[in-house]
């Protein structure tokens, strides 16, 4: 078997593709056809800008989803002969039912790089959004308080943001995400409190209590209704921490490495002030508003103005930096992976293969030039998508 | 002004305070004091050997003690051992006990020792800052321009076809972390795949003499990704003064459009990008220890990641203090250059 020629392997990474392309096809073509009953969503397929960078980001999130199909051999295998393969060198000897080629190359282990590109995406598209929720959750419960009531609670909180922003974020990053930090603090029963749970189980904590107060202070009148949601909130929210936080999960459905758990509270940590900031600012600026002062006279309570009122009105510029900050926070994931923190080195989430790609990148760039790029258009895909969105939002 | 400058120096000071002691309690946490007895007293030491070790090098007081011994503000700790010698903080660099100072912390400038250098910190520290200063300072004289220029041409006429391309292209650098962008030009400028070799790929040669071929591509990577953003804000304050009423007068009473970009709006639409490039300060730090590894440049960045890496704690604390003074101060600058530069503030 011969070797693949450029145009061949393009031909052949395309198609190798087609879910995605069909996936990308059918999003497109329903979003066109009822845009105008879309809202905002619709509008982005008014300019060519947010329709590049949503199609650039539905690509990666369809790569993701489907990464089992489109992947051509298992990202951890090594097969002999195939090592710093180039780009569409075939195997040395193929069985039947394994696909021929090693589509990108190989890296220093003999694996195959498309293949680990396209794993990868999966991890890199479940943790950044994910983390990036997590943040939004703890600055919003947080920075509401802290600009609509001012003060020395506003004082206090600002203080504490202002210190985490002024702490270099890759010295934070080496200091928590270490193996050994996890056997820091005292053993409570099969649960240790060191630093990186206790800060999950205090940042975890946040979307309970968001949505708690949020039913409460909406149907504090209404109690059948608030026993209802305030119930499923409980339950559901509950059993998703006790997981996720305590590894206490009866049914085992959610649970948390403890390798993954440093990197994702570490995350979360570091992008909560910035939220916090936002928050508080467009707070301080919203509360002296006309529909603000209604709900004031009415007689509504602190929390139902907070978050029916000011929250649905601070939605835009909320919705813009959500997404420029899972880009951030993508990138932020690549530097963790770049300096070999947290990540098991098998993992083929894109920073580590870069940083495992970069010691023979003057001789073999496939392994490292790949998931960069990658990394690279999923960001710029969400900071055009932003960018859009920002233009749409103004335009209202 | 006196009264401005202490109102903004006090938080600064406690803020450096509280950062200095996060990065003091998170280095000195029970496992990495373990490995540092291990890799001290040997590797296969019981646990009661290692809290003796401990113990009798001055680990084992309360954490706070310690904080106020190593910043210089409580008096080393002195204890004499079974067999009669004196130890002590302040003792370890002086031959005679009796004339060791009693204070001896990052006050007094005695920063310590690194374990994996065999040297004094402040020695290293000073030598890997010098040759970060010139990484810095080469890529503020790359950034600065490039990106203030860009901001003025694409703020200049809102919504024109130069605006859109330059504005989409600092969309494109935002979007390129370091680790990406420096990947990518070695890829291209430095490795046999294209075979342009424009470039070095690494930028150790840099330390001894710098050139243009082993210095330009670390410096391209760390100012790529800071351009796009200074440019966007350059561009949104130039946007908003072009809409000024006093832009529209002088367009109207006939100054030509050069004239009145380069005498009328530049001065005030650079403001607020003024207060950007401070607070990028912070920003560069991390681009510097990413593209120092890159590169394989061994300034302060590197520096710090190999006293992370390898459990050095009195370097690595020397370092974050370095680190977090720089991001104070910058946001220092910032604040009073703004009121400064800005008369309406600056006069009332």
């Amino acid at each position: 078997m011969d070797a693949l020629t450029w145009p061949q392997l393009l031909a052949a990474v395309l198609w190798r593709l087609w879910p995605v392309w069909l996936a990308l096809l059918a999003t497109f073509a329903l979003s066109i056809r009822y845009r105008n009953r879309l809202g905002l969503y619709g509008r982005l397929f008014d300019s060519p800008i947010s329709m590049i960078g949503f199609a650039l980001v539905m690509f990666w999130v369809f790569t993701a989803l489907f990464a089992g199909l489109i992947a051509t051999h298992d990202p951890l295998t090594q097969l002999s002969g195939m090592k710093n393969a180039l780009p569409g060198a075939p195997l040395r000897n193929p069985a039947a039912s394994v696909f021929p080629h090693y589509l990108l190359g190989g890296d220093v282990l003999a694996r195959d790089v498309f293949s680990r590109v396209v794993v990868g995406a999966r991890s890199v598209l479940a943790i950044a959004p994910a983390a990036t929720a997590f943040a939004f959750m703890a600055g919003i419960t947080l920075g509401l308080p802290a600009g609509y009531f001012g003060g020395r609670l506003d004082a206090g909180l600002s203080f504490a943001s202002n210190l985490v922003l002024a702490f270099p974020v890759i010295l934070l990053f080496y200091l928590l995400v270490t193996p050994e930090i996890q056997q820091t603090g005292p053993a409570i029963g099969h649960w240790r409190a060191s630093i990186p749970n206790v800060m999950a189980a205090v940042l975890f904590a946040f979307p309970v209590i968001f949505f708690c107060t949020l039913w409460n202070a909406r149907f504090h009148t209404d109690r059948r209704r608030r026993a209802i949601w305030l119930g499923v909130t409980l339950i559901l929210g509950l059993w998703v921490y006790a997981g996720l936080a305590f590894n206490a999960d009866p049914t085992g459905l959610w649970s948390m490495e403890p390798n993954l758990l440093n990197v994702f509270v570490a995350v979360v940590f570091v992008n909560a002030p910035t939220v916090f900031r936002i928050v508080r600012g467009i707070t301080m600026d919203l509360k002296s508003r006309d529909y603000v002062a209604a709900a004031q006279t009415r007689g509504e309570t602190a929390w139902y103005v907070m978050l029916w009122e000011i929250l649905p009105n601070a939605r835009g510029p909320l919705i813009v930096d959500f997404c420029l900050r899972i880009g951030y926070t993508t990138i932020l994931l690549g530097a963790l992976g770049f300096f070999g923190l947290g990540v098991s080195p098998e993992s083929p989430d894109w920073g580590s293969t870069i940083n495992a790609g970069r010691k023979l990148l003057s001789q073999f760039p496939a392994p490292a030039l790949v998931p960069a790029l990658a990394l690279m258009s999923l960001v710029l895909g969400l900071n055009l998508l932003a960018d859009g969105l920002r233009e749409e939002s103004l335009k209202d | 002004m006196a009264k401005f400058l202490i109102r903004r120096l006090v938080p600064v000071i406690l803020t450096a305070l509280c950062l200095t002691f996060l990065v003091f309690w998170l280095t000195n946490l029970p496992p990495n004091l373990e490995k540092i007895a291990k890799s001290e007293a040997g590797v296969r030491i019981s646990d009661s050997e290692v809290a003796s070790w401990l113990d009798r090098n001055g680990y084992s007081r309360p954490v706070l003690l310690r904080y106020g011994e190593w910043l210089g503000v409580a008096p080393g700790w002195r204890a004499t051992d079974e067999t009669g010698t004196e130890r002590g903080r302040c003792l370890t660099a002086r031959v005679d006990p009796a004339g060791a100072p009693r204070f001896c912390g990052v006050l007094q400038g005695w920063w310590g020792w690194s374990n994996v250098f065999k040297q004094p910190v402040s020695n290293i520290i000073a030598l890997r800052l010098g040759l970060t200063g010139w990484l810095m300072m080469s890529v503020m004289a790359l950034m600065v321009p490039v990106a203030l220029l860009i901001g003025v041409l694409a703020g200049m006429r809102e919504g024109s076809k130069l605006d859109r391309t330059l504005s989409t292209a600092s969309i494109v650098t935002t979007a390129t972390p370091e680790y990406v962008s420096g990947v990518v030009f070695i890829a291209i400028f430095a490795s046999s795949m294209t075979g342009l070799k424009w470039f070095k790929g690494s930028a150790t040669s840099a330390m001894d003499h710098i050139t243009f071929e082993n210095f330009f591509l670390p410096v391209l990577t760390i100012a790529l990704y800071g351009i796009g953003y200074i440019a966007r804000m350059t561009r949104a304050s130039m946007a908003e003064v072009m809409t000024a009423q006093y832009i529209r007068t002088a367009l109207l009473k006939g100054a030509s459009f050069r004239q009145v970009v380069l005498r009328h709006a530049l001065r005030n639409a650079l403001i607020a990008p003024f207060t950007v490039i401070m607070l990028q300060f912070p920003w560069l730090l991390n681009g510097v220890v990413i593209v120092e590894t890159l590169f394989n440049y061994k300034g302060f960045g590197w520096t710090l990641v190999e006293a992370a890496g390898n459990n050095d704690i009195e370097l690595l604390l020397g370092c974050s203090v370095v680190a977090v003074v720089v991001v104070l101060v910058t946001q220092l600058i910032s604040d009073i250059g703004y009121a400064w530069l800005n008369p309406r503030i600056r006069l009332s």
